[in-house]
């Protein structure tokens, strides 16, 4: 079964990694590595990516009669989508395993349409 | 219900355990409580003309599993894929009935059952419903009505977390040995909630819904007898024992009873006894466990029944180590009252302060406010806290209590010297 692990981050996280010296972003790009090795070997990992941040967003609203495009992520919410990772897992247990595994403070997991077995 | 009729306790035993059979064969609760209903209207047809069979569950089962295969060649005409039963191939011919499968060999499946119920990924509401429909085999009706809502809003409850179970594909399974501590918890709170919502009940007229309680304590021996080597399973049946020990004491003519004043030949001494038992043990495990922590508690208030009073000392130092342990800001306001107990209500009330913002919907810390302030004859702001503590408090026989001890506060401010006895809000 395919899950969607879903990372979701803070204003105040994406500020601090935006002035984050480089070897403080390479630590925690060798987390992910660490992690995606994991994935690896289980035979999970599907894919996955790192989003831009939430300045760089922007929304199209589909009103039926028209589009409207707006600046910036549909909602002001505290915490913003900032990257993503599909996996294959046998059950909710294993895809939680793998969202605790993941080096980051906010996890939805999701799973994914038609991927049940 | 769960109360009187043995033969329906009986059934609901045995319906369970094939229930859990039957999710297992199936890997569907929805398939399998139907297979099992189906069989149970077939049954009753049945032994009503030929008698009922010796091996009761066997019987049920194989009509059951028969039961099964139809619905899911009847579902399989609809394109979906569906992840069952082995069907043999040329399986056209109904079979000759089956040798029956001996009781006995039936494997108890209960505990997964228990683990899946109680799993984190659904909302505590859904895992209390589940757990009493699934584990204690109550129907929606029941359960409906033991919270107090409509049946139709409890079947909604319950069938959104089945559909959250499939959606997310909850296992059915119990923990592996490393998840199993953190899980158990999930397990013992889900208990512990029924049994408390029973105890205190948080709408109606009623002071104690004894069957919620008496289910609970079901409950919890079913865990302990599947988990025997699991201190905490035996140490949470310690303190339900202990309070419902009492339930008949707490109520004098529709009037709420504090502890202090309850009338002993009420209490029910064969489960205090049990109950002591049970924290013996439980200490023995571990004396550090927070469902030990809690029987020791509990155990420290039987005090009464030796002719003594509760050791308010010791309760506090119990509190302050179960902080350590299932840090809460509950426990922590039962800390505050047996702080004040012990030492008197000054050194209790700054705690009350750190608390405030913390139980914000809690009657509790009102009352518990209300009670110090009433002992250290501040009477005006005693009031103002009941008013606060009215306004949270949905159970109609506590808030009369309350409305009670408030008006004992208005006669203080109106006579100066007049005094209240100190009271212990959060004992009932």
């Amino acid at each position: 079964m395919k899950y969607a692990l879903l990372i979701y981050q803070g204003e105040e996280f994406e500020q601090k990694w935006d002035q984050a010296p480089d070897a403080e972003r390479a630590a925690v790009y060798a987390e992910h590595d660490a992690f995606i090795d994991l994935l690896k070997q289980r035979g999970a990992l599907i894919g996955g990516h790192e989003l831009a941040g939430r300045s760089s967003a922007t929304t199209v609203r589909n009103n039926g009669s028209d589009h409207v495009i707006t600046d910036g992520p549909y909602a002001e919410i505290a915490e913003q989508l900032g990257g993503f990772y599909f996996v294959e897992a046998g059950d909710l247990d294993e895809a939680l395993k793998y969202a605790k595994a993941l080096p980051a403070g906010l996890v939805e997991v999701r799973p994914i349409v038609g991927s049940a077995a | 219900m769960t109360g009187d009729d043995p033969l329906e306790r009986a059934y609901r035993e045995h319906a369970v355990r094939l229930l859990a059979l039957l999710a297992r064969e199936l890997r569907s609760f929805d398939l399998a409580e139907d297979a099992l209903q189906d069989a149970h209207v077939a049954a009753l047809q049945l032994w009503a003309n030929d008698g009922v069979p010796a091996n009761r569950a066997g019987w049920l089962l194989t009509i059951a599993r028969r039961r099964a295969r139809e619905r899911v060649r009847r579902e399989a005409t609809l394109a979906r894929k569906l992840p069952l039963l082995v069907t043999a191939a040329g399986d056209h011919a109904e079979p000759p009935f089956e040798e029956e499968e001996d009781v006995t060999t039936i494997p108890d499946e209960r505990l997964r059952l228990v683990f899946t119920a109680c799993h984190p990924a659904l909302s505590t509401p859904a895992q209390i419903a589940l757990t009493l429909r699934l584990v204690g085999g109550l129907s929606t009706r029941e359960i409906a009505r033991l919270f107090l809502v409509t049946e139709p809003t409890m079947a909604a409850r319950i069938t959104r977390a089945k559909r959250k179970m499939a959606e997310a594909r909850i296992p059915y399974r119990v923990p592996s040995e490393a998840d199993l501590p953190e899980r158990l918890g999930s397990v013992l709170a889900v208990l512990y909630l029924i049994f408390t919502e029973g105890y205190l009940p948080s709408a109606g007229v009623r002071l104690v819904r004894v069957e919620l309680c008496e289910e609970a304590i079901r409950l919890a021996r079913i865990l302990r007898e599947l988990m025997p080597d699991e201190p905490e399973a035996t140490a949470l049946l310690a303190p339900m024992l202990l309070q419902h020990a009492r339930r008949d004491a707490r109520l004098r003519s529709g009037h709420f009873v504090r502890l202090p004043d309850q009338d002993q030949a009420l209490w029910h001494h064969d489960e205090i006894e049990e109950g002591l038992e049970l924290v013996v043990r439980a200490q023995r495990y571990d004396r550090s466990g927070a469902y030990a922590l809690q029987a020791s508690i509990a155990a420290e208030h039987t005090a009464w029944v030796r002719g003594s009073s509760t050791n308010w000392n010791a309760v506090a130092t119990l509190y302050e180590r179960l902080e350590q342990v299932r840090p809460s800001p509950i426990v922590r306001l039962n800390r505050a009252v047996a702080v004040a107990e012990a030492f008197g209500p000054a050194a209790a009330l700054p705690l009350l302060d750190e608390l405030e913002d913390e139980l914000p919907g809690s009657y509790q810390l009102p009352v518990a406010r209300a009670e110090f302030l009433l002992c250290l004859d501040q009477p005006e702001a005693a009031v103002a806290a009941y008013d606060r503590a009215l306004a949270l408090q949905t159970n109609d026989i506590v808030r009369n209590h309350l409305a009670t001890r408030r008006a004992v506060a208005v006669r203080s401010t109106k006579s100066a010297s007049a005094r209240s006895s100190p009271s212990t809000p959060t004992r009932l």
